[in-house]
């Protein structure tokens, strides 16, 4: 196509043997251009991810014992991670995590983002800004943070007791059923401002002229925000709901540095990422972290095509 | 703004009305995500003893900011002064390799058609969705196969392969390069490299911003990878290094002193992130429309 545009614009005559050579090399090299300009994020690509990806996937088909060395199991370790209650106790930590947050984060961005592209808030950038203000903290620092404000020694809640000659409350966000709240409250204080910021992108990419004619035809905020920008916006919506899953199956972070101050409430295998890096680290099995590294990228892959079906099957409805 | 101008006084009025309880509403959460980090502001200006003793939300008699700062950075033989400069080299390495490999990227998808196109960008896009967990522990095996964990280059060289910066990058360039531009270069007898270097490196500048500033940020809060593949301490980004003397402070006898050193640490730690975000917001929020709104 783009050498067609510029035999055009060529004087049309006999080309000499010189003209066509140079027309040749030039044409090469345009067709080895994109392969060149591709050429390093291949090659990153490559090494970094799709080798560890097979690599993981070897490792996971194999089982190393002490006496006996290295042997191919197949899907064993498969099999291994299918009937381990403590990969699943993970699992289901994080799903109970993920019902609980997922929901009141992405709810709160929405209600945010609706109220900022409303046009009737003042000192707009201040909440823009500071709704997003946490999301540049380290997630480790934001759990350090409220693992403070949680804890028993100088968290507000303890200073209020002492204020008042009572003894420190016990920390019971950092109990056992206190501490799926108590992450949630942490991801939902560091991450609703960015997915606010997205559908809010997304608000504003509407033209406004649609608000205008809805509302001649009388309808009334809430049925502009329920039936014209909220249904716009669907496609950002599902997008951080898709991002917000694959986040919250990942978690690691924050359990990892609050089992500090709660060790009797979050074990060693609280989250399958937290499974992973205890089985790879502690206890050196390689091969069965991998294989359940990969049996929650399978979970994952799973909740993910079901939101979408779930989400396309409504869309065909509607 | 334009559109309550425009829009008629009786929608006006009744969008007023709901305005103030609006606004109170927003100024709730403004307070629930801006006071941890003023308590933590207001925690690193006072003493371990003053952790304990003084008003939770209000400085202590003694402001102990610049004392705190000093035995920060005394700690351990100057251990954090080395995790800021781990941190600052990793996140700048990360960034600008990142960057400027998603912006060649993303041009070569955005700019040609050539044979696999299609099969490969699809590639590059479901990367994005599988965990990092599933790269993590064959990173830290290759990495101690090949001596990396003992080098910063074990956590530089997996941030270059940055698949959603090429997405952006070829998103970006779609919008900004015209493709009559390239072709009348062409025409002039430049050469591809010299397009790119010359004509279409100062379109997607901004694009190419954006993706540096995202990478910077992710490097810079990274905990999980460099926790995964760095052997040795002096090694640590700050992330690990605040995580790691977090653990120690819950052994008897250390918990005083280190409390505020984390405390102190963790401000110092934010403040550069907090200060490229502020600087650079016209480009954050780029790269959050072109996320989102094509995507």
């Amino acid at each position: 196509m783009q050498s067609t545009n510029l035999s055009i614009s060529q004087p049309t005559r006999l080309l000499s043997s010189q003209d066509r050579l140079s027309r040749m090399r030039r044409s090469i090299k345009r067709n080895a251009a994109p392969y060149l300009f591709l050429a390093p994020f291949l090659i990153v690509f490559l090494a970094f991810m799709v080798f560890p990806l097979l690599y993981a996937l070897r490792l996971s088909l194999f089982r190393t014992r002490i006496i006996g060395g290295t042997t191919f199991v197949g899907l064993e370790n498969y099999g291994r991670a299918f009937m381990d209650s403590d990969f699943w106790d993970g699992i289901r930590n994080v799903l109970t995590f993920g019902a609980i947050q997922i929901p009141i984060m992405l709810g709160l961005a929405l209600v945010f983002a609706l109220l900022l592209d409303s046009g009737t808030i003042r000192r707009l950038t201040i909440f823009r800004l500071g709704f997003f203000l946490p999301f540049a903290v380290p997630s480790v620092v934001a759990a350090l943070l409220w693992g403070y404000l949680y804890g028993q020694s100088f968290g507000p809640l303890a200073q209020i007791a002492h204020a008042f000659g009572l003894p420190p409350p016990p920390a019971f966000l950092l109990t056992a059923a206190g501490i799926i709240p108590a992450l949630a409250n942490i991801s939902t204080w560091q991450y609703t401002g960015y997915n606010m910021l997205i559908l809010y992108a997304a608000l504003q990419a509407i033209p406004r002229e649609l608000y205008e004619v809805a509302r001649v035809d009388g309808a009334s905020d809430w049925h502009i925000a329920t039936r014209i920008r909220i249904p716009l916006i669907m496609p950002a919506l599902f997008l951080t709901i898709i991002f917000s899953i694959i986040g919250t199956l990942q978690l690691f972070n924050e359990p990892q540095v609050l089992r500090v101050l709660a060790p009797g409430v979050i074990n060693l295998h609280f989250t399958p990422n937290y499974y992973v890096y205890t089985l790879a680290f502690q206890n050196r099995q390689f091969d069965y972290s991998a294989a359940i590294a990969f049996s929650l990228a399978i979970v994952t892959a799973i909740l993910s095509s079901l939101v979408l079906f779930l989400t396309f099957r409504r869309e065909e409805n509607s | 703004m334009k559109a309550e101008v425009q829009s008629p006084t009786r929608v006006r009025s009744r969008l007023d009305l709901g305005g103030g309880t609006s606004h109170l509403f927003l100024i709730i959460f403004l307070v629930y995500f801006l006071i941890p980090l003023v308590w933590l502001v207001l925690a690193s200006t006072k003493t371990n003893a003053g952790l304990f003793s003084s008003f939770v939300f209000w400085f202590d008699k003694e402001f102990n900011f610049f004392t705190n700062l000093k035995d920060l950075f005394a700690r351990d033989n100057g251990a954090f002064s080395l995790w800021i400069k781990n941190t600052a080299i990793y996140a700048v390495g990360a960034s600008v390799g990142s960057a400027i490999i998603s912006a060649l990227a993303g041009y070569a998808f955005a700019e040609y058609r050539f044979a696999g196109r299609g099969l490969l960008f699809g590639i590059v896009l479901a990367s994005v969705f599988v965990p990092a967990t599933v790269f993590a522990v064959p990173l830290f095996f290759l990495a101690s196969q090949t001596g990396l964990t003992n080098s910063l280059w074990a956590v530089i060289l997996p941030a270059f392969a940055n698949p959603f910066g090429v997405y952006l990058m070829r998103i970006y360039t779609e919008q900004a390069v015209p493709q009559d531009l390239v072709d009348a270069a062409r025409v002039d007898g430049a050469g591809e490299l010299r397009i790119f270097a010359t004509i279409v490196s100062r379109l997607i500048a901004p694009g190419f911003v954006t993706v540096l500033l995202f990478a910077f940020v992710g490097a810079w809060n990274n905990y999980f990878l460099p926790l995964l593949v760095l052997a040795k301490s002096e090694l640590y980004p700050l992330t690990v290094g605040l995580a790691y003397w977090n653990s120690l402070s819950i052994l008897p006898g250390e918990s005083q002193v280190l409390y505020s050193l984390v405390i102190t640490g963790s401000v110092v730690a934010i403040v550069p992130v907090m200060i490229v975000f502020l600087f650079l917001q016209r480009y954050w929020q780029g790269g959050l429309t072109l996320g989102s709104v094509r995507g």
